[in-house]
């Protein structure tokens, strides 16, 4: 099954809103932030699809230019042997898309890691702590305008020449 | 030795001297290890380099610890811990700083926001051994260093009490 084809069914059990991409060797499917959770339960229960495993999930910040952040899922079926990626573009000012933890437990400490070092913020999330940082760090490290903090309990953080 | 020893002699010695030989001799860091160099600590550890044959023997309380090895990268969520485990540590108590990473901040020196750039701003550190990471040899060399430290230490002028008085000066 190709990646059309998956975002055929999508379209036809859904009703959402799916844009394919095969420029690239990696073929995927953008849909809108909103429609993720739906989308993803339905690749999940589907019977012709069973995307029963969340490979990876990654947060990408497309800098202040582009003004935009991407949340990218891998799936793959086990049963079926398809692999699938999916592709959320999102607002940078206001980062905010439905959790997938309903679906996937895996994407649980994913979306901590996402939030923790890209900042985008997902929405019933059951536990959207920091996984990496300590939990009393300022900002988000992978974001492209990230500034380090001067002192953290007063160490100070950036090396200093004599 | 039990022919000269053994039959109620005495020895005369400086207590200074006495004292020191007991520390260096039986100088015991808490084990444990931060990153890469933790694996070359292990291996001193190991019998190839046997750690042992200088009375150095890993810990599992800072309570019991003369010194503390900081092997490996420092970040700062660990920086805390670092500090709370060199408090937990009664005097006379030794820091030997092992690699590139707890020297300085080694390759993260530029770029690595979370990490503190030499142990020594969190703590005061006896001897620094360079590498990336040091091999066993090299660590044997910065306890051998440290040893040496120790043993021209006096009890007319502890460490620990100098160290108070400067910092009641600065």
């Amino acid at each position: 099954m190709t990646t059309e084809d998956i975002a055929q069914l999508i379209q036809d059990n859904v009703n959402v809103e799916v844009t394919v991409n095969t420029k690239q060797p990696q073929h995927e499917i953008l849909i809108k932030n909103t429609d993720i959770e739906k989308v993803c339960q339905f690749l999940k229960n589907n019977n012709q699809l069973m995307f029963d495993n969340l490979s990876c999930l990654t947060g990408i910040d497309n800098g202040p230019k582009a003004n935009t952040m991407e949340v990218v899922y891998n799936l793959y079926s086990i049963t079926k042997s398809y692999r699938l990626t999916i592709k959320v573009m999102l607002d940078r000012e206001k980062p905010t898309l439905p959790s997938v933890v309903s679906v996937w437990n895996a994407a649980n400490w994913h979306e901590r890691e996402a939030y923790d070092l890209v900042g985008m913020t997902f929405e019933n999330h059951p536990d959207l702590r920091r996984i990496l940082s300590p939990d009393d760090w300022e900002g988000h490290p992978l974001q492209k305008d990230y500034q380090e903090q001067e002192k953290y309990h007063g160490i100070t953080v950036k090396y200093e020449r004599d | 030795m039990d022919q000269r020893f053994g039959q109620g002699e005495i020895v005369i010695s400086k207590v200074d001297d006495l004292i020191n030989w007991a520390r260096l001799s039986s100088f015991w860091p808490l084990g444990f290890g931060l990153a890469c160099c933790a694996i070359e600590m292990i291996t001193t550890w190991s019998s190839a380099y046997d750690l042992d044959r200088f009375g150095v023997i890993p810990r599992g309380t800072p309570r019991q610890s003369d010194a503390m090895i900081i092997s490996g990268t420092v970040t700062f969520k660990m920086a805390d811990r670092v500090r709370r485990l060199y408090e937990q540590m009664a005097e006379p108590r030794y820091v030997i700083s092992m690699g590139s990473c707890s020297n300085c901040g080694g390759p993260y020196w530029e770029h690595g926001y979370n990490v503190v750039k030499g142990v020594d701003r969190i703590i005061p550190v006896d001897v620094f051994v360079p590498g990336c990471p040091p091999r066993p040899e090299a660590l044997i060399g910065g306890i051998l260093k440290l040893r040496e430290e120790i043993r021209k230490e006096t009890l007319m002028a502890p460490k620990a009490v100098e160290r108070l008085l400067n910092k009641q000066k600065a």
